[in-house]
């Protein structure tokens, strides 16, 4: 299943977040969106999963979801999401609960999503027992247990410190090389994009408009920290978000 | 560079402390004790009048008589029956439409103006009506309680409802979850620390109105028993009603704690 950006524009009352942004996001690669501050890449990713309509143009899924697949468009969150009252079993089992599986069945998906993320210990424990990059882990354990077409990933290690930053990448990266999924990636980092990105647009400042479609074809496990060519083309698209970023910077919120 | 510079040597002053409650047990305890013992000094050296305060001691023996004669549940049975009633019905009605108005727009477009009409009123100068309406025995008593118990905390829980963290809610919607579902695995659940504290409030304004409710017109209770120990000023009966009452309002107070350790366990 492929989504498909054809010519969306989004205005929040008199203002123009969104300018003709058409875009395809074809099935098995992860595309990253990457954009200064107030560009409306988070606005972007909410119309993508039908959070949000946009004023003009149209969001078109191409394709039937894959059978087996609970909730096709799904989301992993910056601030993770999670009900604090609970535990990590029952997190993941809040999304599986309404479409009418066994209990086995239920509890079978939860082992084997939790396993894939290394939780399996700590399926008892509650929210507020976990640090941050656990958290996200269950978010995206979360997700998978609903078997996404894409995952719409809204800035999801931005509120991680660096190190643990480094340690989800990794998994991310293990996750799609075991099993290659649909990604957006909406980030502010473009050291995340290089990374995980099989395609990376850059948007304009608001209004937000396509800037440029960065295709990176190094495979996503040898990419490494601190590899050359991945640093040139951070830099590349540092180069091309400076003065737009620069620029947001400067403005006034409301202005 | 790198070098220290020589001089005398001070500590920097400490100020961090300070502004972090703690608990402290036995403090709150050791504050009535202080008093009822100042009291009992007062009344027995002369310093203060038999006819201001009773002695605290005539108070607790009132209280073993009535302990012993059996009045004591005979006047607390119904009390509890009423206030267990009354504010049963009460806080269940305002729970639920403190959520509908928490839920949908209608609803509280409509109904917050008439809850803010109807919150000032105080509930005791409608109990003529109410017995009117329900008659004079019991259902009347239900009716003030349920009503006074009503309006705080319809308030408490449509503004509990409000601060459920709208995060929440967008991730039930983006997973697909059934409007249901969002409602009472989410909504419900998100808002109890505010409906718990409401309901901490209510209760109290619960027991405050059965007194009065049967202080207008009861055989037995507790209100009963305090306005005819007032009527006689016979201090000692009143002052061992006003210790039950004040017992009911701790045991009230412990029992949501109770459920607050319970049911919010989750909480950081």
């Amino acid at each position: 299943m492929d989504l498909k950006l054809s010519s969306v524009s989004h205005y929040y009352g008199d203002t123009q977040v969104l300018r003709d942004i058409s875009l395809d996001i074809p099935s098995g690669q992860i595309v990253c969106i990457v954009g200064p501050s107030g560009c409306g890449k988070s606005t972007l990713l909410r119309m993508l999963g039908g959070l949000e309509r946009p004023s003009e143009g149209k969001v078109l899924q191409l394709g039937d979801a894959p059978a087996g697949c609970l909730n096709p468009l799904t989301y992993i969150f910056q601030d993770f999401a999670l009900l604090p009252w609970r535990t990590v079993h029952g997190n993941v089992a809040l999304v599986l609960e309404d479409h009418g599986l066994s209990r086995k069945e239920r509890d079978a998906i939860i082992a084997d999503v939790l396993a894939r993320t290394k939780l399996t210990d700590f399926a008892d424990a509650l929210p507020k027992q976990l640090s941050g990059g656990m958290k996200q882990r269950v978010a995206i354990a979360r997700a998978l247990a609903v078997n996404p077409a894409v995952m719409l990933m809204d800035e999801p290690l931005s509120a991680l410190d660096s190190q643990t930053r480094e340690l989800l990448m990794d998994d991310l990266v293990a996750l799609w090389t075991r099993q290659p999924f649909t990604a957006v990636y909406v980030t502010h980092n473009l050291a995340e994009a290089v990374r995980l990105g099989h395609k990376i647009v850059v948007l304009s400042r608001r209004p937000g408009k396509l800037r440029e479609v960065v295709e990176l074809d190094m495979p996503l496990a040898e990419r490494h920290h601190g590899d050359p060519a991945l640093e040139a083309q951070q830099q590349h698209l540092w180069g091309l978000m400076r003065d737009e970023a620069a620029a947001a910077d400067a403005e006034l919120i409301d202005g | 560079m790198g070098e220290l510079t020589q001089g005398t040597a001070r500590e920097v002053t400490f100020r961090g402390g300070g502004f972090r409650p703690g608990t402290r047990r036995g403090v709150g305890l050791a504050v009535f004790v202080v008093l009822i013992l100042l009291a009992e000094w007062g009344t027995r050296s002369g310093f203060i009048s038999a006819l201001t305060l009773p002695r605290p001691s005539d108070v607790l023996l009132t209280f073993q008589e009535l302990y012993q004669s059996g009045m004591l549940f005979k006047h607390l049975a119904p009390s509890l029956t009423r206030l267990f009633v009354g504010a049963l019905i009460g806080a269940s009605m305002g729970i639920g439409i403190g959520v509908l108005i928490g839920l949908f727009s209608l609803v509280r477009a409509g109904l917050v103006p008439l809850v803010a009409a109807i919150f000032p009123i105080p509930k005791i100068a409608l109990l003529p009506l109410f017995v009117i309406w329900f008659g004079i025995d019991e259902a009347s008593k239900y009716a003030l309680i349920a009503f006074g118990t009503f309006t705080p905390t319809v308030v408490a829980t449509y503004a509990a409802v409000d601060n459920v963290d709208r995060v929440l809610i967008r991730m039930g919607q983006s997973f697909g979850l059934s409007w249901w579902s969002i409602v009472s695995k989410i909504v419900v659940p998100g808002a109890m620390p505010g409906i718990l504290s409401g309901l901490r409030i209510s209760l109290t304004i619960a027991i405050i109105l059965l007194v009065a409710a049967e202080m207008l017109g009861a055989e037995y209770g507790i209100g009963a028993y305090i306005l005819q120990a007032g009527s006689l000023y016979d201090l000692e009966r009143l002052f061992a009603g006003v210790v039950i009452l004040s017992l009911l309002g701790v045991a009230v107070s412990a029992v949501v704690a109770a459920v607050e350790r319970r049911v919010l366990s989750w909480r950081v």
